[in-house]
């Protein structure tokens, strides 16, 4: 070990009094920034607290947003049309991505499972906008925008991370249990069904839920592959669904107050479940990391 | 009862049958799914080719260059996107850096053991906000404010520099480089904080040992052992900055030229596209805007892969990562 430490302090430049001075200052700007950091989160989350709880009510929940011009709408086809997408997307991305990590962590090879790794990472890295932009090209140019598009860009957004966070998990799972499994003579793929996905079963679930947290918000795709759609609640994934990031977005960028206490309203349901989710998934995380005992 | 079954000779042959499939399946399904994510990518690249080829082979690479954005002339350039790129993701890592390093310390140095894990999860916290919300809190919250406080007093101070002359505006480079800021914070933070953990004890009780104050064991050992990591998670933040297209969009403004004052409106690549693609006029028009993206996802997939190459040279690679690290990675 080289450490860095050590060659000039005994040699003491005196000035105990000064070093200690800047050592307790460096201590303190660390806690203001930590308390800096918090302030933002309690701040921007107090402004959606306070400014959207005013607006929220029964009403707002169940009535579909007004037409243009009308006021006095809601979100339910904002919260229906995000449920679809968001529920396709995982039907589609969760299996793919644990698959993804089953075949790197229980069959391939490092040298394979190296390289589909690096693949993720790259995926995951992409630039939302850049995946609507694919998605544009592939189903809706030419032809119209649609839920069933706007959810297939969400699925490729949430597979890197279901992917990952899976991988992360299962190379958790001791050998030893699947060892044991294999003593007994099971098939292998019997192994994993039966003894390798149930001991990760909670961390597995982190990540799903994590993935579903992230794309619920997800608003850039939205813009080019679902933002123009019929007035009121629509169910059909084949035409363009409304969503909650949208009517944010779309409330945002107009000048009315009203359209802001709106936007407001429709950002304190949005922040609540993906916090509410966020904060589940980490207690899944946390139990399922004790149970496999890492 | 599995033993019972195994016993029985019908059933055990049965499930012989069963597991001749079952192997070869399993394989053959998660093998079909890497190869599904090996294609998404493939296809992400030819498909943003495709759609800016209208552009390419109008403009060339010349496109980069130019300083100009007119739908009427149909000439488009991605000067000025890039150069909006450029400066608000250097502002926000300035900003967000040495932020994310000290609340790093804080949380694995000063903070007493019982608050480390909730002040970690609530800046983790952080990361998990949609971007449409905080560009929404930008456009209604943070926008007055720099308007009225912020620039005034930067103005009144440094207002001799050209990057800080001209009207305070609510939108501008500035404030789409502080929600930025707020943004990659947390991603940084998540890693660079992990790092500091792998750094082994003894070093740091050597160093106290040897008389150190806090900050120079700190500054001596680990920083010096953290530095990959605090590069590559920067880097990896920046990944993250160049990417963000809603809140930008929301907060920038939308001009289409270069401004030297950070006060005043502009666009980024990202930001250009979110907020002109859907209803673009014309077919060079939309073409561009791919074209932007183009140049978008080149420097976010090297940005990404630097960094990752760098992260996982460093001392990460053998370390657990927590779902905010997973994300960010």
């Amino acid at each position: 070990m080289n450490a860095p430490a050590g060659h000039s302090l005994l040699l003491d430049r005196g000035h105990l009094k000064r070093r200690k001075r800047v050592s307790a200052i460096v201590s303190a700007a660390s806690t203001v920034a930590a308390l800096l950091a918090v302030a933002v989160l309690l701040i921007v989350v107090g402004s959606v607290l306070i400014k959207g709880v005013g607006a929220l009510s029964i009403h707002f929940l169940t009535t579909p947003t007004a037409l243009f011009g009308e006021s006095g709408g809601g979100i339910s086809n904002a919260i229906v049309g995000t449920g679809i997408m968001v529920g396709l997307a995982a039907l589609m991305a969760i299996p793919v991505g644990l698959l993804v990590a089953i075949y790197t962590t229980e069959f391939a090879s490092p040298r394979t499972a190296h390289p589909i790794r690096f693949v993720l990472d790259v995926l995951n890295g992409v630039p939302t906008i850049i995946t609507g932009i694919f998605v544009y090209g592939l189903l809706v140019a030419g032809n119209h925008q649609s839920g069933f598009a706007a959810s297939i860009a969400l699925a490729i957004i949430m597979l890197p991370i279901v992917a990952r966070t899976a991988q992360e998990v299962l190379s958790l799972v001791p050998a030893t249990l699947k060892e044991a499994a294999h003593a007994l003579g099971i098939a292998p793929w019997r192994a994993t069904v039966r003894v390798t996905l149930p001991t990760a079963a909670g961390g597995l679930l982190t990540g799903a839920l994590l993935a579903v947290a992230r794309v619920a918000g997800e608003t850039a795709p939205l813009i080019l592959l679902s933002s123009i759609f019929a007035p009121g609640v629509l169910t059909e994934p084949g035409q363009a669904l409304a969503s909650i990031p949208i009517f944010i977005f779309q409330a945002s960028e107009s000048p009315s107050p009203e359209a802001h206490t709106q936007a407001w309203a429709a950002a304190l349901i949005l922040i609540a479940f993906v916090l509410a989710l966020n904060i589940v998934a980490r207690a899944f995380y946390a139990r399922s990391r004790k149970r496999i005992g890492a | 009862m599995e033993a019972g079954a195994l016993e029985n000779p019908v059933l055990r042959a049965r499930r012989n049958r069963v597991d001749r499939i079952g192997d070869p399946l399993l394989r053959g399904l998660s093998g079909l799914a890497a190869a599904i994510a090996v294609l998404v990518i493939v296809g992400i690249v030819y498909e943003v080719i495709h759609l800016s080829s209208p552009a390419i082979s109008k403009f060339g690479i010349g496109f980069v260059t130019t300083n100009d954005w007119n739908p009427v002339t149909e000439t488009f350039g991605a000067a000025p996107f890039l150069y909006g790129t450029v400066v608000t993701s250097a502002i926000a890592l300035l900003l967000a850096a040495p932020l994310s390093i000290a609340i790093s310390i804080y949380l694995t140095e000063l903070a007493p053991a019982r608050l480390r894990r909730p002040v970690a999860t609530l800046v983790d916290m952080l990361a998990a906000i949609p971007t449409v919300i905080l560009g929404l809190w930008g456009i209604l919250v943070l926008g007055p404010f720099m308007h009225d406080t912020i620039e005034p007093a930067l103005k009144s101070v440094l207002g001799f520099l050209p990057i800080f002359s001209g009207d305070p505006s609510a939108f501008g480079y500035l404030t789409a480089a502080l929600i930025l800021t707020i943004m990659v914070t947390p991603i940084i933070t998540s890693v660079t904080r992990e790092v500091f953990e792998t750094v082994p004890g003894d070093l740091k009780e050597g160093s106290y040992a040897l008389g150190a104050t806090r900050w120079e064991m700190i500054r001596q050992v680990v920083l010096p052992y953290s530095r990959a990591g605090i590069v590559g998670a920067t880097i990896l933040g920046l990944g993250r900055a160049i990417g963000e297209a809603i809140a930008v969009a929301q907060v920038i403004g939308g001009a289409t030229g270069i401004d030297v004052s950070l006060f005043h409106t502009g666009g980024t690549l990202a930001a250009q596209i979110a907020s002109q693609f859907q209803g673009a006029p014309g077919e060079l028009f939309k073409s561009s805007l791919a074209y932007l993206g183009l140049i978008l996802l080149v420097f976010a997939v090297v940005v990404n892969v630097i960094a990752r190459v760098i992260v996982q040279r460093g001392s990460l690679k053998d370390v657990d990562m927590t779902p905010t690290e997973v994300e960010a990675l």
